[in-house]
């Protein structure tokens, strides 16, 4: 049986999987360098857990290919494959106890002595009491630690992560998410995680691949994908975004013109994500400066716009301000309250302002609304606390 | 960090919620109602217990006691006619060949069963309930017309004999004692598909329950720790199924040893079995004390056997 010590690479070259009709994962390339720690970010029923399916082996593709190293497994049988996962119901063996849950993928690859490993995982996912107890007995997040510890044990060339988190209280997620990395920085396994929390995948991996409706929307680190979103789906996906209508008049420089209701916004030319004449004009509510309009100081090369105050809220670490632009958008600002101003109540004049640098540029084309998350799971964490 | 809060909260929320077992309410709901209430509603099930199973069961040790014949009539005698009982030892071999017979059509039943409901339940898809309908069609005939059938099937130039013959499969079985040379009707085979067949439905409906209750999930998990689909079949699928096994099993044994018109229609008097031996007492030799006697017996073996399955396969370790 294939274990590797260290992680692999894994490939994911122009893979389909139609279940009847419909297209769940379409036409997906991803190259995971071996060793990192890649988290698949997308909404719900976005195709994330069919695709980890199919690299675990569990779901033919329709189309594609998919190597782990240098081997070509896309037809491998999944109990051949250096691939682990951590399903997403735990699928935990009822019949058995913790301690032979964990010890059934040494048992079956022959490991003559399980028993140091075995307990070595059981303390490092803090089950060490819980060895004799069956699955039934433990609660969500203690079934999910078994899921975990089942799967780690092996020490796989790829983990496959399917939401392990998601039932854990905020500090043991925590807690397991730093757990997660070191152990990852240890084994050294490629892992694949999959969530639809921002803020995990954020924190946790080293790049990201935003999947919407079956494909990779964009994919990059997650410093870059929240700075520099290319599409609104992405934008709206992780944070919040305020975006103008916008028309580019002038596309010759570093820096882009494009004219918002008659007002001149400057965006530099990498962050332009379209070549067409219409654009969604974005910044992130955090890059905004609000200050009240008579004694407004704004760097020459600054974007502006003047605004009515309508709303503010004081959230503690900062404020939250909604404002109305001259022709009746609303905006939201976030203002750190290192200098609050208390001039900035519900109907005082202001001048919003950002750097051209915070800017981006989308296809107009796209819809605003893309990937705003509907409430629909009420026990994912908001991290960033932000999206409405 | 004005998420956290919120954030947090909402997790615990959830956990509250989805802890399977933590039923405050329905702890504090038991208060109002009288603790006599499950008592009470388990009275007609002891009647019914008490009525048709322990008073005819005393009766049927009473009776294995007395002494008399039908014509001049039954009584008891103090310490009781035990001599009934000896009738026991000169049937022995009518009880063995009973157990046997009954072994061996429950792992026949075990053996189509098992693939069967593991394909209702997996792999059949829209046409599950078509396919359990079948499995219990035979009910809508009588018993009896289903075993005469197999007379035809297992006559001695029908098709399938023809062909046991030609193979020299009889051949084979009849150095087992299991078929004569050339022929199957008759013989022990013949009862034992007999029995296999008219008890097959009570194997594969627990079986089913069983295997359909299983989450499918678990043996692509076990798929994905590196079991081969016969291991995953072997440590999950199986253990998994065990108590439809135990169940199916029990169905399929009890009524089985019991049997005697398998052995009639399909066998001769050098293959019945003990149901025939107290069938002749009670309606043709009508030596009623001997008759329940064996009867008594039969029970006891088939409790006692019962018993010390249970205790092996050990069901209460299982989910
Ligand atoms: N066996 C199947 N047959 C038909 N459709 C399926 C099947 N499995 C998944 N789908 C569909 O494919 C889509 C992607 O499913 P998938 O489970 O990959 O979503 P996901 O991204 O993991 O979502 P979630 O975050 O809710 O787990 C969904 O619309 C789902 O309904
Ligand atoms: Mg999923």
């Amino acid at each position: 049986m294939t274990t590797a010590k260290t992680g692999a690479d894994l490939r994911i070259i122009n893979t389909t999987k139609r279940f009847g009709d419909f297209v769940a994962v379409d036409d997906l390339t991803l190259t995971i360098p071996a060793g990192s720690f890649f988290a698949l970010l997308g909404p719900s029923g976005c195709g994330k857990t069919t695709t980890l399916r199919m690299v675990a082996g569990l779901e033919e593709p329709t189309a594609g290919t998919i190597l782990i190293g240098d081997e070509d497994v896309t037809w491998a049988k999944p109990y051949k494959r250096p691939v682990n996962t951590v399903f997403q119901s735990y699928a935990l063996f009822p019949h058995l106890d913790i301690y032979e849950n964990v010890a059934f993928g040494l048992r079956r690859r022959g490991v003559k002595d399980v028993s140091k490993t075995v307990e070595d995982m059981l303390a490092l996912t803090e089950l060490t009491g819980l060895a004799r107890r069956k699955p039934q007995q433990l609660s969500g997040g203690q079934q999910q630690r078994v899921a975990l510890a089942r799967a780690l044990i092996n020490q796989p060339a790829v983990l496959l992560l399917d939401e392990p988190l998601g039932a854990l209280d905020l500090k043991l997620r925590r807690q397991m998410q730093l757990e997660l990395k070191r152990i990852q920085t240890e084994v050294g396994s490629t892992f694949v995680h999959v969530t639809h929390d921002q803020e995990e995948a954020m924190t946790m991996a080293d790049t990201i691949a935003v999947m919407n409706a079956g494909r990779v929307e964009q994919l990059g680190a997650p410093a870059d994908l929240y700075e520099n979103p290319n599409t609104t789906f992405v934008a709206n996906f992780l944070g919040q975004s305020n975006f103008f209508d916008g028309a580019v008049s002038d596309r010759s420089g570093n820096y882009v013109s494009v004219t918002v209701q008659g007002q001149h916004v400057s965006i530099p030319s990498s962050r332009v994500h379209t070549q067409g004449a219409n654009v969604h004009v974005g910044v992130r509510p955090e890059k905004l400066r609000i200050q009240y309009r008579d004694d407004a100081q704004v760097n020459d090369n600054d974007n502006r716009l003047e605004a009515v105050v309508s709303d503010s809220s004081f959230i503690g670490v900062s404020t939250q301000y909604l404002v109305d632009t001259r022709w009746g958008q609303e905006l939201t600002v976030f203002a750190q309250n290192t200098h609050r101003d208390e001039r900035l109540v519900p109907g005082a004049a202001v001048v919003v302002s950002w750097a051209p640098d915070h800017t981006f540029a989308l296809d107009a084309a796209q819809d605003v609304d893309a990937g705003v998350e509907i409430d629909e799971d009420a026990a994912t964490p908001d991290p960033i606390g932000v999206s409405s | 960090m004005s998420g956290g809060a919120v954030a947090a909260t909402a997790v615990e929320q959830r956990d509250i919620r989805s802890h399977p077992s933590g039923g405050g309410a329905t702890e504090s709901k038991g208060v109002g109602t009288s603790k006599w209430t499950p008592y009470l509603l388990l009275t007609p099930g002891f009647l019914w217990l008490a009525l048709f199973f322990i008073v005819p069961t005393m009766m049927l040790l009473m009776f294995s006691l007395y002494t008399g014949s039908l014509d001049q009539g039954y009584s008891f005698e103090f310490p009781g006619n035990w001599s009934t009982y000896s009738a026991v030892w000169d049937y022995r071999a009518q009880f063995f060949r009973s157990f046997l017979f009954a072994g061996l059509s429950t792992l026949f039943c075990l053996a189509l069963a098992y693939p069967l409901a593991y394909f209702i339940a997996f792999k059949s898809g829209k046409w599950k309930a078509t396919l359990l309908v079948l499995v219990i069609a035979p009910f809508f005939t009588s018993f009896l017309i289903r075993t005469l059938a197999w007379k035809t099937i297992l006559a001695d130039d029908g098709p399938v004999v023809t062909f046991m013959n030609w193979a020299h499969i009889t051949n084979l079985l009849a150095l087992l004692h299991l078929t004569e040379t050339d022929r199957v009707l008759n013989t022990p085979l013949a009862v034992v598909l007999g029995l296999t067949y008219n008890f097959l439905p009570f194997m594969v409906l627990p079986l089913y329950a069983s295997l359909d209750r299983m989450d499918p999930r678990l043996v692509e998990a076990a798929q994905d720790l590196y079991s081969s689909p016969w291991t995953a079949l072997r440590k999950v699928t199986w253990p998994l199924s065990l108590p439809g096994v135990v169940a199916g099993t029990l169905l399929t044994f009890i009524p089985a040893a019991g049997d005697y018109i398998n052995a009639e229609l399909l066998g001769t008097t050098k293959v019945s079995m003990i149901g025939n031996v107290i069938q002749d007492q009670f309606f043709v030799v009508t030596d009623y004390p001997t008759a329940s006697a064996l009867s008594f017996v039969l029970m006891l073996t088939i409790l006692v056997l019962v018993f010390f399955y249970v205790r092996r396969a050990g069901t209460e370790e299982l989910v």
